[in-house]
This record gives structure tokens, sequence and C-alpha cells, in this order.
């Protein structure tokens, strides 16, 4: 039974990632990225069940702080262009492509 | 079942590398390239290897990101564009390809009882590990004691890698860039994610500590333990500006970090020395040869977690605070 | 009991694992990025909220429980904070949700 919970994970997954590949706006792909993170989670959670291996839940707990602090660097990226900006520097006018 | 799942993965995996060899936007690279990482890590899971599999969720789809996305900001964000047909290269890359791929062939199969892999130094750490280490997690056995010294040439590739960095970035303190008069618009105070992240902080560092601990028990480690160690301090960074950060954590002492991890290793295999034993021979360092074992892994363990959060704070740092202009 | 609690467990996890397929669909077909947020915010809570829970029950009452149960309230935390951060940046960038179309009033 749990199996049938990862083929459905699975499936939400690729559905997931086809948005990340296509999504126009950059914002788009944050969120499905986002959503794609969460599903593996979830999956790790699942195949932990399936094969009955408590160890995988540490690498699912691992990801989701990854898959946080990831969301947080790309959101300050397309906020200020810059990762090691203060909260209270004003960010730039249009979005930072620096030298091409 | 299985196959379903393997199969799945391997081809969100090849999706996601053509995505990532045909866009030109380098943003969208990067965040694709955390999804590999993540499908790697899935996909090491799946080949029941657990410690590759939390190194990898942590630092190639966690860390390496992050690291990608602070050097757009002074590399720019559209991929140069290719100058002429690079013919050359690609006869190379084929030859060589073509060349590995016959190597591989001659390779054992998956599983097979006469490949090397299985052979009687694979036996011995399997059988032995119980009664000469006592520790459960024969993979932390076989890292920090049976091949602690690899551990300590891999530890010390990180330390070079770290001074490399530092070596063509340098840790300088970033200038002032903020516009007199300026007034930051109110939708730029992001409190909610301020406040969520002050709350994070402390179980970011205490699940840290757990994986360094735990090691030996479970998948975990030095090298996982370091890097969610770091990933704490990068995500103050990130809400916070590397200047406060800087203040919590000094170059000072992210170079003695560095450097210290990597002493306090050697500094094992000294005393083992010293007490007569071999070179990192963890029998001698107590009256019971177990008990000696637990001590040196434990300290082996603090000393690779203390190079590996050091070394990338202070990465981080580096890239962070380039100035652009 | 065990039985039972593998039942209800694994019954849930499916109907999480059901939404976030729903969820998923919905992230393709939806026409714009403020409504796909909804979408995979479903994915977030729900979702989550119904596998992690339901995975848990099933496993009975230990460390993996708990610890899945911890992953839900990292999740919980977390996620909703990444949207509504992404929701501000994207305005703040000029994405606007689309314009209702005016429906003819009938006489």
């Amino acid at each position: 039974m749990a199996a049938l919970v990862l083929a459905l994970l699975t499936t939400a997954m690729a559905l997931v990632l086809l948005r990340a590949l296509l999504g126009p706006t950059v914002p788009d792909r944050i969120l499905a990225s986002n959503a794609f993170g969460t599903l593996t989670v979830l999956w790790l959670a699942a195949y932990a069940a399936t094969f009955q291996a408590e160890d995988v839940i540490d690498i699912a707990m691992i990801y989701a702080l990854a898959s946080f602090v990831v969301t947080v660097a790309v959101l300050k990226y397309v906020e200020h262009g810059d990762l090691g900006a203060a909260p209270d520097d004003v960010p730039p006018a249009e979005p930072r492509g620096g030298r091409q | 079942m299985t196959l379903f799942a393997d199969i799945a993965l391997l081809a969100f995996l090849i999706a996601a590398a053509i995505a990532i060899l045909r866009k030109r936007d380098l943003f969208t690279i990067a965040m694709l390239s955390g999804v590999y990482g993540l499908l790697s890590a899935a996909v090491f899971v799946a080949l029941d290897a657990p410690d590759v599999a939390m190194t990898e969720a942590a630092v190639g789809a966690g860390t390496s990101t992050v690291l990608m996305l602070a050097t757009l900001h002074f590399v720019g964000r559209e991929a140069m564009p290719p100058r002429k047909r690079p013919l050359l290269a690609l006869i190379v890359t084929v030859a060589v390809g073509s060349a590995l791929v016959y190597g591989v062939s001659d390779l054992p199969l998956f599983g097979d009882p006469k490949a090397p892999a299985h052979g009687d130094v694979a036996r011995h750490y399997l059988e032995r590990t119980g009664e000469e280490i006592g520790i459960p997690n024969v993979v932390t056995a076989v890292l920090a004691s049976y091949r602690g010294f690899d551990t300590l040439g891999e530890t010390a590739v990180i330390l070079t890698a770290g001074i490399g960095v530092l070596a063509l970035l340098g840790m300088l303190p970033r200038r002032q860039r903020r516009e007199v008069g300026a007034e930051p618009a109110p939708h730029r105070d992001h409190t909610i994610l301020r406040v969520v992240a002050k709350m994070l902080l402390p179980l970011l560092l205490m699940f840290a500590c757990y994986v360094q601990a735990h090691g030996e028990l479970s998948p975990g480690g030095g090298f996982q333990a370091g890097v969610v160690f770091a990933t704490a301090f990068l995500l103050y960074a990130l809400v916070f500006g590397t200047r406060r950060a800087r203040a919590i954590v000094p170059e000072a002492w992210l170079e003695r970090g560095m450097a210290g991890g990597l002493l306090v290793y050697g500094s094992v295999g000294v005393v083992t020395l010293l007490r007569g034993g071999a070179f990192l021979d963890y029998d001698v360092l107590a009256a019971d040869p177990t008990v000696g074992q637990h001590v040196g892994i434990i300290a082996i363990e603090l000393g690779v977690g203390a190079t590996v959060a050091s070394v990338l704070i202070a990465v981080f740092f580096a890239f962070a605070d380039v100035d652009p202009a | 009991m065990t039985d039972v609690l593998a039942t209800v467990g694994y019954g849930l996890a499916i109907a999480g694992a059901v939404v976030s397929v729903i969820a998923a669909s919905g992230m393709l077909r939806l026409p714009d990025v403020f409504t796909r947020m909804h979408a995979a915010g479903v994915v977030d809570s729900l979702g989550a909220a119904l596998v992690l829970v339901g995975l848990a029950i099933a496993g009975g009452f230990g460390t993996a429980s708990a610890r899945l149960l911890m992953i839900l309230a990292f999740l919980w935390i977390t996620t909703p904070t990444a949207c509504h951060a992404l929701a501000k940046i994207a305005r703040a960038k000029g994405l606007m949700p689309p314009e209702r179309e005016q429906q003819e009033t009938g006489p």
C-alpha cells in the first residue's frame, strides 16, 4: 500500500517538474521547484515506509531544511540580485544583470 | 515497484539535464541544478546508500545552489553565446566518452558476487565491524576507522578548496552600497521571513549536532553535520545580510576553524603514535580497544565537522561579498 | 489493532498522495502564477499533512513517527512563508493577477 503512495507521488513530481521546465515567468519556476522539493520530502517518507528504512527519514528532514534555505536564497536573488545585502539596503530598480 | 521508481527518477534526471543544457538563463540553470542534485539524492536512496544521499541532499541540492546564486550577482545572468561551432571539442568528447563506455562494459555486473567490491576486504569490514569497532553503521566504521587515512586526505582536500577560494576572492568586507536618503519601500520589509528564520536557527543547529552525534548509529557523521551547521549560518546571512553575519562569525574564527578541524584529526593520529600504536590506530586510545575506537571516531568526526562548516561559511562570505563593479 | 492503524494510516497517506496529484495537475492547468500558488499551497499544507500523518499512524508510535511529525511541523512553518515571500516579490516585479472578464448582466 505504501508503494501506491510512492507511485502517486512520483506522478505528481512529474507534473510539477513539467511546470518547472515550461513555466514562462521566473516565479512560476520558483514555485514549481519549491513544490517539487516538498513532494520529494514526501516521496522520501513514503520510500521509508515502503522499504521499512527508518534512516531515510533523516534524509527527508535534511532536504526539507535545505529546500527552505535554497528558496530563501532564490527569493533574495530575485529581489536584490545580491545575496549578501542587508534587509535595509535599497534593492536596485531593475533586475540586476551584472556584467554580460 | 522499485523498477518504476528507478525509471521515473532517471527519466526526471535526464529531463533536468537536457533542460540545463538547452537554457541560456543562468538563474534557471542554477535552480534546475538544485533539482538535479535533489534527484541524485533520491537515486542514491533508491540504490540503498543513505549516507551519500544525505550528503548529496545537503550539499548538492542545498548549499551549492546557494553558492551558484551568489556567483550570478557578479557574473551576469545570461550565458555567453558560443562563438563558433566547437567541432574539435565534440570530437575529443565523443572519442574519450566511447573509450570510457568501452572500458565500463568490462566491469562486473551490478551485484556480481565475484566483483572486487564484494571480495575479502568488504567481507572483513562487514563481519568484523561489530566486534572490532562496536558501532552499527558500517559506513562510518569504514570511513572513520578502517580507512581513516583516506578521510584525513579528504578533509585536507576540503581545506585546500577553502584556501583556494580565499586566495582567489579574499574575504574582504563589503562596501556600503546604500544610497543616501533613499527610503526602503514598505513592502520590502519581510517581517514574516525574518521571524521564521530566527525561529529556525536553533533548530537547525540542534539538528546539526544530532547528525554529528548520531553518525555512528544511523546515516550521518561529520561531513553532513558540518554542512547542516553551515546552512544555519547561511540562512542567517541570507535573511539579515552578511555584515551582521560576519559580526557573529568573524573571519578569524573561520580560518581557525578550517585549519583547526584538520589539526584535530591529525593530532588524534599523533596521539595514537605516542601511545604506541600505528598512525590513527584508535585501539590504543583507551584501555578497552572498542572504547578507544569510539573515542577516536568521535574526535575525528568533530574535526571533520569543524573544517567542513568553516570552509562552507567562509566560501559563502567570499562569494556573497564580491564587489561586482 | 495494528491492522486498523495500518489501514487508517495508509488510507490517509493515499488520500494525501491523490490530493498532491490533483494539486500538481492544477499547477499545470491554471492560467497564471498567482492561481498556481494556490495549487502549490495545497501540496505544501494539505498534501503533506495527510501523507505524513498517515505514514506516522501506519508506523505505530515510535521515533520514526515522531520524526515524521517533526518534518510536518517544519514544512508547515516554512513553505507558507516561502510562498508568501514569493507572492510579495512577484507583485513587486509587476506581475498582476488576471483581470476578471466583465460579465454581461441580464436585463
